[in-house]
């Protein structure tokens, strides 16, 4: 009974704050309402049993998806009323469509049942008992399903090189130390044996055998775009 | 009153409807499509993780790890591409992305 009522409250307030995603007038509302929305999506999973995966939607949506549209959304000095031209135009259009998309899928709904071999078909059975849902998923994960846990590790790292070398930009403008130029510098320089023991009252101060002329500008920015 | 796998098709059903419907209405703006997109995701893992757990399998919380995962990295990259595509033209409208060459 208040599992029910739980599922009824969580799963009013995912879909209003979906419908609030796709209609707030400020990206970030819409980026805060999507934040909404995973924790919902996450208490749903929890009713449903699957602790492991509500708190990896929370970690990785909320602390990592959710947060990078944030920074993107204020970083870029967009024109977001611009943006906005032709809302009302698509509306009707995007109604139809989903309207219609939303009556296939409950026609899919009213007129479907499991096999009756679903039970013998099933490829991982839950353990159940003392097992928790962690442990359960770590037991196949690590040994049934390993080639794809690293297939997609693979992924991440893609992605991750993706979007550093899309976004780097070399920067312009600042001054950075070239060490070839700094070792070819020629006539300034000048290498000697010290005797053991000797210091500048003996020595004198040993001044440079050519004065320094003054260098060439050296740019660091060419041919990094 | 029990929670049966309907309720739980239905709310995903939804929230697909939903993401399509977001992508119709914000066509100018890409982050709102990258979100909508996360939105549909999001419905996929829902549906995933009702029938793992009503049909006693966990074969369906593994699927819904490897979506959460293609859907993390996929949001990277479109975002980053955003970024690019707004330091190049100063706007981030979807029409004029036709017009990018090589």
């Amino acid at each position: 009974m208040i599992a029910a009522l739980a599922f009824y409250a969580f799963a009013a307030i995912l879909i209003a704050s979906a419908v609030m995603v796709v209609t707030a007038r400020n990206p970030v509302h819409s980026v805060l309402f999507l934040i909404l929305a995973f924790f919902n999506a996450a208490a749903l999973f929890l009713i449903a049993g699957a602790e492991f995966l509500a708190m990896i939607l929370v970690i990785v949506y909320v602390g990592a998806v959710a947060v990078l549209f944030l920074f993107v959304v204020m970083m870029l000095d967009i024109d977001f009323a611009r943006l906005r031209e032709g809302f009302q135009r698509y509306a009707p259009i995007g109604a139809v469509v989903g309207g219609i998309l939303f009556l296939e899928l409950v026609l899919v709904l009213g007129s479907w049942s499991f096999s009756g071999q679903a039970n013998e078909l099933r490829l991982s059975p839950n353990p159940g008992g003392d097992v928790t849902n962690a442990m359960a998923i770590g037991r196949i994960l690590y040994t049934d399903y390993v080639y794809l846990f690293q297939a997609s590790g693979l992924i991440l790292l893609v992605a991750m090189i993706g979007a550093i070398v899309l976004t780097h930009r070399t920067p312009t403008g600042t001054r950075r130390q070239s060490i070839a130029a700094q070792v070819s510098r020629s006539g300034s320089v000048a290498l000697e044996k010290v005797p053991t023991g000797a210091g500048i009252g003996t020595l004198g101060i040993r001044r440079p055998p050519v004065a320094e002329v003054a260098k060439p500008a050296i740019t660091h920015d060419a041919g990094h775009h | 009153m029990v929670i049966g796998l309907a309720h739980y098709l239905t709310v995903s059903a939804i929230l697909l409807v939903l993401g399509i419907f977001g992508i119709f209405l914000n066509r100018k703006n890409v982050i709102v499509i990258l979100m909508s997109v996360e939105l549909i995701l999001l419905a996929v893992n829902l549906n995933f993780v009702a029938f793992s757990a009503f049909l006693n399998d966990l074969t369906g919380q593994i699927f819904a790890m490897f979506v959460l995962t293609v859907a993390a990295a996929e949001a990277a990259i479109g975002l980053a591409i955003v970024v690019t595509y707004f330091r190049n033209r100063g706007s981030i409208e979807v029409e004029g992305i036709s017009t990018l060459k090589g």
